[in-house]
């Protein structure tokens, strides 16, 4: 994705899918989702079993932090579990 | 066909008659057997069939019920893709393997008898590493290895619990078991070492990417999931499968977002996925052992549809690691868009099978108060999105171009694919079919606003926090490396230990040689200093010296004598 931010003269020549244009527009429209999605909440009042649940977007939080502790959680995993390639070829 | 004969037996007949027909004849045979085998099972009756009695107890090789007959007919419909998947290849090891290995895990879940239920335990162990072997190198070869030592010892382990509870019972029908001594934990513990249970979990991401192209596709069908009926079969509502169910689906989400091979990513979300039906079994109500069963019946078809899709790329582009695929979306269109279906399905995106599967459980979980397992199993959902969902379709078709340019999957791979892609949707649109099959009457409607409302809030925040990382370069790179696991205690920490034990041993050895040597050689010396050319005892000793020690002696024994009769 941001890697095609370096050369905006190429851009026409890439890739649909590597041109700048096209990554911004789905990650726009993928905030845009989202934002539509939690505000929803604020007029839908969901059915729950548990109380925490009607907490407005309360999914769309949980899944945003999961997934940016799995990610973080992971850069320290690596450095934990991480090895060579060949490591057990030795 | 013979009247209530259990469909495993016709696939492992069959695949081992496949050597013996040749050319295309060998194509149309080996796709005739699992269409052979589900018109079987379409004509069984419920109840108990195929029995024999050896000494004072019954095999029954065909226990007809919901629950076998689910598992079954997966068992039966992944077959048939996974032939038609492997049509291209013409290894008669593999041929005969992947049929038989069906066959096993098919005649397992139809077993009545714990000791029918042992004989094909061991036959999925034995006819499945084939599947690795096929692959025909260095690595393969020692993973096979590892992987039958541990298959096999389950089928050991479960040998040892079947004696104690037919000693115990009296019985060996395998029904429902408990855990409440040693023969259940036994058994348990074989369970678990195929459902791939934390700690006891290892072989499977350390086989199953090492297997072919074909092989690996195979394999993610059924032992686990063979795990996942017997559990079901066996030990429903133990509720300490509900903590190790949500430990399953949690940890390997890590490892599967730093992990590197593609295919091992999908085994550790296989992993995962296995824990979600594990929890529902622990829950053991009938909305969660229907979850249990939906979910392993929509598993099987999307994670084959995954594991096809990246099996495909491997077979164009010889590689499956992250670090070097990339936009290959462009050369192979179809097979991106069969593992984006498999990718929202698993992601249990709605319209897709894995959310009308999936809700079955966290409902059940919910509904009994499991607060704690419940916010795992959803944390989980997060994660299994994450890697399985975005990870493999965006890193293997998008992400950075690679550069490789390749041909499309070979036409009957995309056959095979759009089988499961088509069933993903389809069950996802239209799940009352799936409801009727599982083991008890549902009543339960996936579609409401809450719930599709929720699970999109779920997913596309998933979604965007992936992609504000990625756009953020804090999302890590993917590194040639391989990541520890609990497999580096037998590959690396014994063998360790065993050499140090050895080379300590040989020292010890050493050293009481030495000793024993010096002390040898301290004694010879002394024999030679008495007996040697100087040594007294060699000194020539005068006739009457030896007549005064006879007498002595005489002396001596007559004494001795004398005193004893006194």
């Amino acid at each position: 994705m941001s890697d095609s931010q370096h050369q905006p003269d190429r851009q026409s020549s890439k890739p649909w899918f590597y041109r700048r244009a096209v990554i911004d527009s789905i990650f726009w429209g993928l905030v845009g989702l989202c934002a539509v999605l939690g505000l929803a909440d604020l007029v839908y009042h969901r059915h729950t079993l548990f109380s925490f649940e009607s907490f407005p977007g309360i999914y769309g939080i949980f899944g945003f932090i999961s997934c940016v502790f799995i990610v973080f959680a992971g850069i320290g995993l690596r450095k934990l579990v991480m090895r060579d390639e060949d490591y057990y070829d030795r | 066909m013979i009247a209530n004969l259990s469909p495993g037996l016709i696939l492992i007949l069959g695949g081992l008659l496949v050597p013996l027909v040749h050319g295309r004849a060998r194509q149309v045979f080996m796709l005739a057997l699992p269409v052979l085998g589900g018109l079987q099972l379409i004509g069984l009756e419920h109840g108990l069939h195929g029995q024999i009695g050896i000494f004072d107890y019954t095999l029954t090789f065909a226990r007809v019920d919901k629950l076998s007959l689910i598992f079954g007919a997966i068992f039966l419909i992944a077959s048939f893709y996974n032939t038609i998947y492997s049509l291209h290849e013409n290894d008669v090891m593999e041929q005969v393997a992947a049929p038989v290995y069906a066959g096993a895990a098919i005649g397992a879940v139809f077993a009545g008898d714990l000791i029918s239920l042992f004989i094909f335990w061991e036959l999925t162990a034995i006819s499945s590493v084939f599947l690795i072997w096929s692959r025909r190198t260095a690595k393969a070869t020692s993973v096979g290895l590892r992987y039958l030592v541990i298959q096999v010892g389950s089928g050991v382990i479960l040998l040892a619990g079947v004696i104690l509870y037919a000693n115990k019972t009296g019985s060996i029908a395998f029904n429902h078991i408990g855990l409440n001594d040693l023969a259940s934990w036994l058994i348990l513990i074989a369970f678990g070492i195929k459902a791939a249970f934390p700690f006891l979990h290892n072989w499977l991401q350390d086989a199953y990417p090492e297997a072919t192209v074909t092989g690996t596709v195979v394999l993610s069908a059924f032992k686990t999931k063979l795990a996942v009926y017997a559990l079901a079969r066996g030990f429903p509502g133990t509720e300490m499968l509900i903590y190790v169910g949500i430990v399953m689906t949690a940890f390997p989400v890590f490892f599967a977002v730093i992990e590197n091979d593609m295919r091992r990513v999908l085994a550790y979300s296989l992993n995962n996925q296995v824990g979600f039906m594990v929890a529902a079994i622990g829950v053991g109500t009938p909305l969660a052992l229907n979850g249990a069963a939906a979910h392993a019946f929509v598993h099987i078809i999307y994670k084959s549809l995954l594991f096809m899709s990246m099996g495909a790329v491997l077979y164009r582009v010889g590689t499956i690691k992250a670090s070097e695929l990339g936009g290959l979306y462009r050369s192979m269109p179809i097979t991106t868009v069969f593992c984006i279906i498999g990718a929202a399905s698993i992601s249990a995106f709605p319209l897709f099978s894995g959310f009308v599967a999936k809700s079955l459980e966290l409902s059940a979980m919910a509904e009994e108060g499991y607060v704690f397992a419940w916010v795992v199993l959803v944390f989980a959902s997060a994660g299994v999105l994450h890697h399985s969902g975005i990870k493999i379709p965006y890193f293997a078709f998008f992400a950075h171009d690679s550069g490789l340019r390749c041909k499309e999957a070979p036409p009957n791979m995309l056959i095979a694919m759009a089988i499961p892609a088509f069933l993903c949707i389809a069950i996802g649109v239209y799940p009352e079919p799936l409801y009727a099959l599982l083991p008890f009457p549902v009543n339960y409607e996936p579609y409401t606003t809450s719930h599709v409302l929720s699970q999109l809030q779920l997913v596309l925040f998933s979604c965007l926090a992936f992609a504000v990382l990625w756009r953020t370069r804090v999302y890590p790179p993917e590194m040639r490396s391989t990541n520890l696991n609990t497999d580096w205690v037998y590959r690396k920490a014994l063998p360790a230990l065993v050499v140090w034990l050895m080379r300590v041993g040989s020292e010890v050895r050493r050293g009481a040689l030495f000793r024993a040597q010096t002390r040898l050689d301290r004694f010879i010396m002394q024999v030679y200093r008495h007996h040697g050319p100087g040594g007294i005892m060699a000194r020539t000793w005068l006739t009457g010296n030896s007549v005064l020690w006879v007498a002595l002696l005489l002396g001596g024994y007559l004494l001795i004598y004398f005193l004893r009769r006194a």
